[in-house]
């Protein structure tokens, strides 16, 4: 046979339209939808900047916060592990754990006896943010520390930079010690950092925070952006405190003391 | 030429290594796709069958992505209808049978994706895991 290029090209124009009939039913039936659409659900509570009023007052018997911390950890598969493995995304701790730097000697009986409830405080400026070197943890633009569990490489930098233990790393698989899960939020795996995420899931469904809806008033939840919301109507009427301010995080949980 | 045999013996035993894994599985069962226990009560994914095989596992990542990092949370499909985004609440709601759904194509295709690690199966409700 006589090669050439005119037998050659003749040869390659043929295989490739012989190549390109096989393929087009092919690409026809590989279809993308291109007019999906991604939109906030309806009916979500919104806000510029989230807050919490931890009133203290309302806070005196155990079972004031174990049903607060019980619909948390419930609502949130978070584990019950005893001892330093323990994982925790709100709980208790005496006065001069929560404040150290306002913690005078002789002080009222009241403090020194009484359990402070603390959670993660959502700075305005999270040190836990800024050293995360995944984006595992970030900051939406409503002020909720938000935690990512797909990306979290477990390197807790973000523990290390919590000024207020917010952050509980999973040393183990979490699952066995969930008692009842709730299959309408995941657990967790080994190897990830959690913590409190303002109940971001339960905003969106238009629910406040389990918590808040626990508390029976202890926690008044809101927009501090908002001069209306009953969030800054607590504040301007009664005399807060935060935790550890002179670090400059800007914590964003009030306590009426 | 020089070493023509050698040459040759050479690219003849190239070949066959190259080519093994087509003669080897000559003569033997082609593949099956799995059997697989479809949903009863509901008869069309949230988009066609035929896409979603293909492409359900890009569409749980931007879900993913989506729901948790954007806080948009409602799926608006080409059909014009709007769903909830989340993996265990509007997916395992209709696929109920992770064992005999999820779990036959991805043995299949020895894929193991990690979103059980932490994403609850229908049926770990149902044991009381």
């Amino acid at each position: 046979m006589d090669n050439n290029r005119r037998t050659f090209l003749k040869i390659a124009g043929i295989s490739a339209a012989l190549g390109l009939s096989g393929g087009i039913p092919l690409s026809l039936q590989a279809y993308t939808p291109a007019d999906v659409e991604y939109v906030p659900t309806k009916g979500q509570i919104t806000g510029k900047r989230w807050g919490m009023v931890i009133d203290t007052r309302k806070f005196t018997k155990p079972e004031d916060f174990q049903r607060v911390i019980e619909a948390c950890h419930q609502t949130h598969n978070v584990p019950d592990i005893q001892g330093n493995e323990e994982i925790k995304w709100i709980w208790t701790d005496h006065f001069e754990q929560v404040f150290p730097s306002s913690s005078n000697p002789y002080l009222a009986e009241r403090y020194e006896q009484q359990d402070f409830l603390l959670l993660c405080n959502h700075c305005n400026n999270p040190p836990c943010v800024r050293v995360c070197p995944t984006k595992a943890t970030f900051q939406r633009a409503d002020g909720i520390i938000m935690m990512d569990f797909h990306r979290c490489i477990g390197c807790r930098y973000c523990m290390a930079g919590c000024p207020y233990g917010s952050r509980s790393f999973n040393f183990s698989d979490p699952k066995p010690y969930v008692q009842n899960l709730n299959p309408d939020f995941p657990a967790r795996m080994r190897g990830v950092v959690e913590k409190c995420t303002f109940c971001a899931a339960r905003l969106e469904q238009g629910q406040m925070p389990a918590c808040v809806e626990a508390s029976n008033g202890g926690l008044i939840f809101g927009d501090l952006s908002d001069p209306d919301s009953e969030i800054r109507k607590v504040l301007r009427e009664n005399f807060t405190v935060r935790r550890k301010v002179e670090l400059g995080t800007n914590p964003c949980v009030f306590y009426i003391v | 030429m020089y070493d023509s045999g050698k040459i040759l013996t050479g690219l003849i035993i190239f070949l066959l290594l190259i080519t093994f894994p087509f003669w080897y599985n000559l003569g033997q069962a082609s593949y099956e796709p799995p059997d697989l226990v479809l949903p009863e009560d509901s008869q069309q994914c949230i988009e066609p069958t035929q896409w979603m095989r293909t492409n359900h596992m890009e569409l749980l990542n931007t879900w993913r992505d989506m729901s948790v990092r954007e806080g948009l949370t409602t799926f608006v499909s080409t059909s014009g209808e709007s769903m909830e985004i989340s993996l265990q609440k509007t997916c395992m709601d209709c696929h109920t049978d992770k064992v005999n759904f999820c779990d036959e194509c991805h043995n299949k295709a020895a894929v193991s994706p990690y979103c059980w690690d932490c994403h609850i199966a229908p049926e770990e409700v149902a044991n009381g895991q």
